[in-house]
This record gives C-alpha cells, sequence and structure tokens, in this order.
C-alpha cells in the first residue's frame, strides 16, 4: 500500500462561563473560591417545589457573541432539559439548550503563522454549570464511606460554543481557541480566567486521507482548560489515531480525557456507554422572545471589534498588521491606544504604537500589569511624543524618559501635564541640535580617534558608524543624530 | 357552635362579631382532625404552630389589621412545601422531609398575607399520581361519606378534610383533575385556575406545564375568597402570569348582562355549551340525569344550552398520559438519595444508592409513571409520542377554542360515576386512567374549571357538575356556579360524618 497523507479534522466546544452577578436561573452569587454550598440556594439545590428564573443579562451575553460573530439570533430561543443522574447535577437535568439555541452560525476569522482562515461555528447556547464532586472522606448518613458535593458552581451561566469540524491543525484549532478567548473577553461577557475554568474546550477529533470526503470516526477530549494541553491533547490524539489506523487498528468513537503529566490522552467512555439525554422542552421556562430592540439596543452598545480596529489604523496610520494585532491583543490595551491617538499628531501614530508594543509593553509584562493599571498614562505617553516630535528629545532619549516616567510613577501618581517636560530639564536630557556645540563634540572626538579617521579615509565605511558611535556617547545620547551625520561627513570629505 | 358547618363569610362574621376568636375556632378544628384521626385525611399537624398562628391572628383582629380571611383556619395539600409541616408529596421518599420555604400559596394565604391559621397537611396520591387517594405512602384517606368509598384524588385528604368538617377550606393542585374529582365525590366545590393564574412555587411538581392549585371549599364564594389571596404574578415562577390580580367576587351576585334592571332573570343571555362527547356510553346513568337536571336548572335561571363537540376528548387519556409522565420522569430525578429524602441503608456504589433508593422510596404507580415518561422520551420514541401528543395537546387546546365561539362556558359531568369502593378499580391502572376521561382536557389546554356539587347517587353518594371556562374567566365561572347555589342546595348536603355533629366519629 502506498503511503498517503493524512489530514486531521478537529472541530472545538467551548465553554465560556459568562461574567454576571449571579446564576443562570437562581439569585445565588457565582463568586469564585467562596466554602463549599454556601453559594447554593434552594433552587440550586433542587430542593421540591423550585422553580428556575432566567437570568436575562446571559442571554443579553449570548447576543452580544452572535452580534460579533456574524450569526443568526434565534427570535424566540428555547431552554430543554439534558436528563442524567450525576450527584454533582442536583435536579437529575442540566437546563440546556437543543433545538433553538440563542445563536446560530457566524464564523471567526484566525491567523496561523501568517495564513488567514474562517472558522464556521455551527451554533452558540445556553446551559447551566454542575456542581463538582469532592472525593474526599465524607460520611453518609449511615455512617457509610462517601463522596462530598459543593454545589457553588451549580447553576453558573455558560455559553457553550460549537465550531463546524473545519480546523485541519492543532495549531489551527489553538488559534482558533486563543481568538475566541480575546473576543469573549474583549465583549466583556467572561473573565477568560482559564485555570478557574471559565474557559475550557472539548476538541473532536478525526483523521482521514488526504482527499477523502467521509470524516473518519472522531474522539472527543474533554475539558482542556490550557491552550498548552489543547495543543498537546490534539497533537497526541492525531498521533494515536494515525497509528492505530496504520497498525490496521479501528479508532472507536469515545470521550477521552488528557492527562497533561503524562502527555497522553485516555479513554472515558465509549459510546456504548453513552446516554440518551431524553431532551425535551423545559416546562418551567418560557420560551424566551428576543425582540429586535433588544438586538438593536446590544448593538448600539457593543464596543467596536479587534478586527475593525486594525483595519481602521492600518489604513489611516499605515500600522503593521503585526502591531495592530499587538495593539488588540485585549480591549484595555486598545483603548489605552486609542486614548493616545486621539491625543496626538497623526504623522506620530506609527511612533505611538512602537512605544506602545515596545517600551510599555515589555514594563507591563515585567510588573505583570494590565494596561490601565500602567503608572504611565496616554496623557504622559502623548507628551513624550509630542517632544520627540518637535525634535525635543531623540528615540533614545524617548526610551530613558519613558523609564523614569514609569518609575517615578510607579511610587506616586504622576501628575497630569508638564511631568514629560519636568524630566528632561531635571535631568538634563534636552537633544543638542545646535550646530555650534554638535562641532565642538564631533572635534574633540576626531582629535581622541586619529585611527578611526585614518581608516574612514582609506575606504573602510564601518569607521564612519564607529565615530557617530563615539560622538552620541559623548554627548550622552543628545546630539541630534541627523545633524551628527550630516556634520560628521562634512568634516571628514577633504576640501 | 358548629363551626364546621359555618362557611367562610359566617365564620368571618362571627370572627368580627367576637362570637369565637381565632384560638377557638383552631382548636375547635384541631379537636376535629384529632377525632377523626381515622379518616387518615391529615398527614402533618402541629397543634402547638397553628395555636400560635391563632393568637396572632387574633392579635391582627383586635387591632383592626384583619382581612376578610383573618384567623380563619386552612388545611393545605402536603403537595405544597411549609416550613414547619413535613411536606412529603404522599411519597415515603419524603418522609420527614421539611422545606427551608413556605410555598408561595401557603405564604400568600398565611399570616404575612390573607391571615389564615394552618391547620397543617392532608394526604394525597403519592406525587399527585392517582385518581383515589390509594397511592398514598401513609394510606389512603376515607370518604366521609363512606368509608368503604374513596374520596377522590389526588386532593383527596382536602377534600375528606372539608367535608368531614376538619377544616372550613382546603387547598388542592390539579394536574389533570386532581381538585375537581375529589371535590365531586365528596360533595364540594372546586376550582382549577387557568394555568398559570397560580405560583407554583413551592408546589412539588409532578407535570410542569400542567399543575395548577387551587381551592376547594363548600361553596362558590368561598373559593372566590381563596382566590383572591392566592392568585396572582409571582417573580419566582415564570410561568404564572404577569397581570395584576383581581377581584374573583365582583360578579358574585351580579346578573350575567350587568344589566340590572333589564333582565328578570340572572343567568339571561348565559349560553352554556353541553359537548355531546361528554355524554358517552360511559357516564353513569344517574350521574347523566344529575348533570342534565342542573342544566334545567341553569335553563330556569335564563341559561341556554347549546349542543357543541369536543371531537378528541377520547384522545385526551393518551396524550395526557404521555406528557404527564415525560414531565414527571424528569420532575422526579431530583429524588435521588444524594442531597435529601429517602437514601438507601444498604449499596456498593453509586449505580445501587440510585436504585435502591428510587425502589425504596417511590410507589408502584410513580414507577410506572416515571417508566412511561423515561419511555416516550427516549431516542426513537420522542417524535412519535411526546412529539406527536403536544400535536394533539394543541388540536385539543384549539376544539375548545371553537367552542367558545358558540357559548360562554361549557358544562358536563367532572367524573363518569360517583366514588367508588377502595381496591375497584386499583389493580387496573388502565381503567383508573378512563376516569379522568373528562377532567385532563381543560389541563392540556390550561383552561380553568371547576366542580360544583349537583345531585347525590341512591347510593347517597355526590355527584358533582363540571363547569369550564375559556382563559382567565374564573370570576365569571364562580358568578355562575354562585347563582346555580343560590337556587340549590346540592352543596349544602352534608356527610354522615357532619350530620348530626354529635355523632363525631360513629359513623360507621
Amino acid at each position: 500500500m502506498t503511503q498517503r497523507e493524512w489530514e486531521v479534522v478537529i472541530g472545538l466546544e467551548t465553554h465560556a462561563q459568562l461574567l454576571t452577578k449571579s446564576k443562570i436561573f437562581s439569585g445565588a452569587s457565582i463568586a469564585f473560591g467562596a466554602s463549599p454550598n454556601v453559594q447554593a440556594c434552594a433552587v440550586d439545590l433542587a430542593l421540591p417545589g423550585t422553580l428556575p428564573v432566567l437570568n436575562r443579562e446571559v442571554v443579553s451575553h449570548a447576543i452580544r457573541l452572535g452580534l460579533a460573530l456574524g450569526s443568526k439570533i434565534t427570535p424566540v430561543s428555547v431552554f430543554a432539559r439534558k436528563n442524567y443522574f450525576y450527584p454533582d447535577l442536583p435536579k437529575g437535568y442540566q437546563i440546556s439548550q437543543m433545538d433553538l439555541p440563542v445563536v446560530v452560525g457566524g464564523s471567526l476569522r484566525i491567523d496561523v503563522n501568517g495564513q488567514e482562515k474562517e472558522v464556521v461555528l455551527t451554533r452558540a447556547h445556553l446551559e447551566e454549570d454542575a456542581g463538582k464532586s469532592l472525593h474526599e472522606d465524607f460520611a453518609g448518613p449511615h455512617g457509610e464511606l462517601s463522596s462530598g458535593i459543593d454545589l457553588n458552581r451549580a447553576g453558573t451561566p455558560l455559553l457553550e460554543i460549537v465550531t463546524e469540524p473545519v480546523m485541519r491543525s492543532a495549531a489551527e484549532a489553538v488559534a482558533y481557541a486563543k481568538q475566541l478567548h480575546a473576543l469573549v473577553m474583549w465583549l466583556g461577557i467572561c473573565d477568560g480566567n482559564m485555570q478557574e475554568g471559565s474557559f475550557r474546550c472539548d476538541a473532536n477529533v478525526s483523521v482521514r486521507h488526504q482527499g477523502e470526503i467521509k470524516f473518519g470516526t472522531r474522539c472527543e477530549i474533554k475539558n482542556l482548560n490550557s491552550f498548552k494541553f489543547l495543543e498537546e491533547a490534539i497533537q497526541f490524539e492525531v498521533r494515536r489515531q494515525i497509528e492505530l489506523i496504520e497498525d490496521g487498528g479501528i479508532v472507536k468513537q469515545e470521550t477521552r480525557l488528557y492527562d497533561p503529566d503524562r502527555g497522553e490522552t485516555r479513554s472515558m467512555r465509549s459510546k456504548e456507554d453513552a446516554q440518551d439525554y431524553r431532551y425535551f422542552p423545559d416546562p418551567d421556562l418560557l420560551p424566551v422572545n428576543i425582540s429586535k430592540e433588544w438586538i438593536a439596543q446590544i448593538q448600539d452598545l457593543m464596543p467596536p471589534l479587534p478586527a475593525e480596529l486594525r483595519g481602521r489604523w492600518q489604513t489611516a496610520y499605515g500600522l503593521s498588521s503585526y502591531d495592530s494585532t499587538l495593539l488588540t491583543q485585549d480591549r484595555e490595551t486598545a483603548e489605552f491606544f486609542m486614548e493616545l491617538i486621539e491625543k496626538i499628531d497623526q504623522s506620530m501614530v506609527k511612533a505611538a504604537a512602537n512605544l506602545m508594543t515596545g517600551d510599555f509593553a515589555f514594563a507591563l509584562n515585567r510588573d505583570g500589569l494590565r494596561a490601565w493599571q500602567s503608572p504611565v498614562l496616554p496623557v504622559h505617553l502623548a507628551e513624550l511624543l509630542k517632544r520627540l516630535q518637535d525634535g525635543t528629545i531623540s528615540n533614545k532619549i524617548a526610551k530613558e524618559i519613558f523609564t523614569l516616567l514609569w518609575e517615578r510613577g510607579q511610587k506616586e501618581p504622576l501628575q497630569l501635564e508638564g511631568v514629560v517636560d519636568q524630566v528632561i530639564d531635571q535631568e538634563g536630557l534636552r537633544q543638542i541640535s545646535d550646530t555650534g556645540a554638535i562641532e565642538l563634540i564631533i572635534d574633540e572626538v576626531l582629535l581622541a580617534n586619529t585611527k578611526s579617521v585614518e581608516e574612514y579615509r582609506s575606504g573602510k565605511e564601518k569607521a564612519f558608524n564607529a565615530l557617530v558611535g563615539q560622538i552620541m556617547k559623548t554627548s550622552k545620547g543628545k546630539a541630534n543624530p541627523a545633524q551628527v551625520n550630516a556634520l560628521l561627513k562634512q568634516k571628514l570629505t577633504p576640501t | 357552635m358548629n363551626w364546621h358547618l359555618q362557611n367562610l363569610t359566617q365564620l368571618q362574621n362571627s370572627l368580627q362579631q367576637g362570637l369565637i376568636d381565632s384560638v377557638g375556632l383552631t382548636s375547635f378544628f384541631l379537636e376535629r382532625i384529632s377525632q377523626l384521626k381515622h379518616l387518615n385525611a391529615f398527614l402533618d399537624v402541629q397543634p402547638e404552630t397553628s395555636m400560635a398562628q391563632a393568637r396572632q391572628a387574633d392579635l391582627l383582629i383586635r387591632e383592626g389589621k384583619g382581612g376578610p380571611l383573618t384567623g380563619i383556619p386552612i388545611a393545605h395539600k402536603d403537595v405544597f412545601v411549609t416550613k414547619v409541616w413535613k411536606s412529603t408529596a404522599g411519597s415515603k421518599i419524603l418522609a420527614n422531609y421539611t422545606s427551608p420555604f413556605d410555598a408561595t400559596v401557603v405564604e400568600r394565604l398565611g399570616l404575612d398575607g390573607a391571615g389564615m391559621v394552618s391547620l397543617g397537611k392532608t394526604n394525597m396520591d403519592e406525587f399527585a399520581m392517582g385518581s383515589s387517594n390509594e397511592n398514598s405512602a401513609y394510606g389512603p384517606t376515607l370518604n366521609p361519606w363512606n368509608l368503604e368509598r374513596v374520596p377522590g384524588g389526588s386532593s383527596g385528604g382536602s377534600a375528606a378534610a372539608v367535608a368531614a368538617g376538619l377544616a372550613p377550606i382546603a387547598t388542592g393542585t390539579d394536574t389533570g383533575g386532581s381538585i375537581r374529582q375529589p371535590a365531586a365525590f365528596c360533595g364540594l366545590t372546586g376550582l382549577k385556575p387557568s394555568y398559570g393564574r397560580v405560583s407554583r412555587y413551592g408546589m412539588i411538581a409532578y407535570a410542569s406545564s400542567l399543575d395548577q392549585a387551587g381551592p376547594m371549599g363548600k361553596n362558590a364564594k368561598d373559593c372566590s375568597l381563596i382566590m383572591n389571596a392566592i392568585a396572582g404574578h409571582d417573580p419566582k415562577d415564570s410561568s404564572s402570569l404577569e397581570k395584576d390580580n383581581e377581584d374573583y367576587c365582583r360578579h358574585l351576585g351580579k346578573p350575567w348582562l350587568d344589566k340590572n334592571n333589564l333582565v328578570d332573570k340572572p343567568l339571561q343571555g348565559l349560553r352554556i355549551g353541553v359537548p355531546k362527547e361528554y355524554f358517552s356510553d360511559g357516564l353513569d346513568g344517574e350521574v347523566r340525569t344529575a348533570v342534565e337536571n342542573a342544566l334545567r336548572a341553569f335553563e330556569g335561571l335564563g341559561a341556554v344550552c347549546v349542543d357543541v363537540s369536543l371531537p378528541k376528548t377520547e384522545l385526551s387519556i393518551p396524550t395526557y398520559y404521555v406528557l404527564a409522565p415525560a414531565e414527571a420522569s424528569s420532575n422526579l430525578s431530583r429524588y435521588d438519595g444524594v442531597r435529601y429524602g429517602h437514601r438507601s441503608a444498604d449499596y456498593k456504589n453509586l449505580a445501587q444508592m440510585y436504585e435502591r433508593s428510587r425502589a425504596e422510596g417511590f410507589g408502584a404507580e410513580v414507577k410506572r409513571r416515571i417508566l412511561i415518561g423515561t419511555y416516550v422520551l427516549s431516542q426513537g420514541y420522542y417524535d412519535a409520542y411526546y412529539l406527536q401528543a403536544q400535536k394533539i395537546r394543541r388540536i385539543i387546546a384549539q376544539d375548545f377554542q371553537n367552542t367558545f365561539l358558540e357559548c360562554d362556558v361549557l358544562m358536563g359531568p367532572v367524573a363518569p360515576g360517583v366514588a367508588w369502593k377502595f381496591s375497584e378499580k386499583s389493580s387496573d391502572p388502565v381503567q383508573m386512567y378512563l376516569e379522568d376521561i373528562y377532567t385532563l382536557s381543560p389541563n392540556l389546554a390550561g383552561l380553568p374549571a371547576m366542580s360544583i356539587p349537583c345531585g347525590c347517587s341512591t347510593s347517597k353518594m355526590p355527584i358533582g357538575l363540571q363547569i369550564i371556562g375559556n382563559y382567565f374567566s374564573e370570576a365569571r365561572m364562580l358568578q355562575i356556579a354562585d347563582y346555580f347555589q343560590q337556587a340549590s342546595n346540592w352543596h349544602l348536603q352534608q356527610s354522615p360524618l357532619l350530620a348530626p355533629p354529635a355523632s363525631n366519629g360513629e359513623v360507621s
């Protein structure tokens, strides 16, 4: 048999925990980390006689995502019961959506190593989370060894976002997951905290020979709560399936779990154990009417989307795709940047982008801060850029001033106006643009570096740069580089 | 005094005139409950709490803060959860369960609402599944009219309690006839309101899209007074109607056409639809005669009868017995032994804990309906059963709307016969299901329906007339029933346990 190329097919189901104060069907809080069961009310415990009441904010969140993905918003959306028994599922059914989810279709554009791709979505539906089993030693009512249940998480609102099987590599899956992660945070509908489980993925993975039309049998890898695990799990699973088939075996449809310590996926349950969830519309909840007015209201308050901003900045200011992507990585950074460019001249936007993706991003990262926690505000960066524009300081000095501002700002809040000029004056960092002053420095350097001068005159171009370096050093970086270049050339050219 | 023979208006007057106080009334009824314990009408009585409530009610009355119901005792069907009284829904799986909150109905009737005093919780078919009370895990309630006969179900305990004078009035719930049929079997007036009228919060769910709470009392006016207290939107129940509550007494005593001086008969202009399917072969001759006599009496009051048809009446049985069990199978999943309720003492793993806890905790009829419900929702059967039943449900609702183009209300029997003897039908569940034929369709359509006494069989058992109205026409239905009761005295018939009162508990 000839060796044929394998094609990987991946679809993702992502659970995004929605950012609300209370649960999807009860008034209990959803804050993370409380003691077991203190955030579970009668409804969450499924006490007899309790009824769910929909928290409409979760529907608004779903609509927000739908609008951002260009999806169809279902005008009458229905909640359904998914029936199964598990100790952490208090009602014996999960309220979810089956036939009429809030969000249908849509797509998300991703970038994999410079290649753009459209990931098509199937749907996004609302549902409640289950509780958590605590497998420690507890005593049951008859004194028997037992497990514990923490129902704080039960009823936490989730949006399950499902893609079509359109991704063809682990890299694409990760790019999609990252992009979606950024988007839900951008929209303010999810805090994106993967460690706390606010954003987690199930990956449906199958392989087939290149050119085949039918999909291979898929396996679902559950609960991947980091991009690294997502990538590793898919890569392992792909290898496993290919090896299995090449060794003459067949892939069984099953649910698998990824063990990050061993770097492998393990079978959790096979399709034969798959349950019949007996979905049916929940009679306790009326169908949700999503009016055009409701959608319009949300649309009006939507922030500009990252792709929109990137396009705008690239055409208006000539920013690179790389810079604009960095600047739209999260909404805070983008808003910070937008506030900055409002305060500066159009010609300085590129320099502003460089400053933000360079020194600013580095400093934030180093100190573990988010954009709006920065001690240096857009107003300060604008002042800095102005001084760069009018030639008061050089690029190099600008970096130096930024560092000084950052250090000062961390000690006490910077005053809003004039702080950059203050630093320039106090530290004597004003650029030297006076020809006479620069000539004096050049002469001093030429006298001390006769060897370099000779080398340059005998044709070694490199010696010129060495001389410029010396001049800048002597001027403590303050000499205007353009003027230094011109004057030095003049002096070295035999008259 | 024969306080147990007084209706709510009379009791209200007695309280206001100081002929008795709430403490006196409450101890009187508690005394009767304990004397007639063998009826098994109550599952839980907490005299101290009832008396404490009565003392508070008396305080309210003395301070002039009382309403029309303040201080009057009431019994609650055990399907409503309560903080003090156990809430078992007639099931062993909830033996000893007490709720951390009161059901909305209980709360609205209680001291923080209408000011009534709770006497305790009444017996019922387990999880409201049954038509005879024989499905209670705590033994059946006996019919006060004849202790060898069933009181009907599932609100049989409430019906017997009122019929035996153990409570002036009681709450019930009706999923397929559970207020109307026991009311008919025990000679009471019972109202199942339109779906969404009364909050289901705190009602232990059987079939959520059909369940509705309502009053069971001595007459239509008593039911109106209770409706005034319990109906109205509840933010805790999404299916409860977002409508301001209305005064259900507002039409009482006024002529149907509301043109006071221009009519000589009060119900002139009322068109009563008589569905021919409600008078089919299965109907007992005595019941037929009694219902027909009632229709003649209505004609005497000025109404006209028109023949109508509800062609899908027979299909209401299979439709109901697909949809109600489907919802029940899911609603009852929470009774799993994990968080509360019965847990088997003998299990080795999780699956066994579920299986044994539920096998030990649920009775036969409940298990049967869980099995049916699980089956009809299963993959491959869902379309054929559940979806098909939903379609017929919509047709049934539409059929009613068609008849309401020709008439204002519908009338017919509540049940094919009078209360039967214990064990007579319990061996054949299907035979039992057929008894529900006249009561199921209003639930499927969500319509209000009531039962009023209209006769008595040769076996000395009461017969009920069913009135079915269009959506939210309860006040009008009560007006009609009230006129009938002004003109007849079927509702004043007393079970042998009431008359003579001296024979308390001595009747066999």
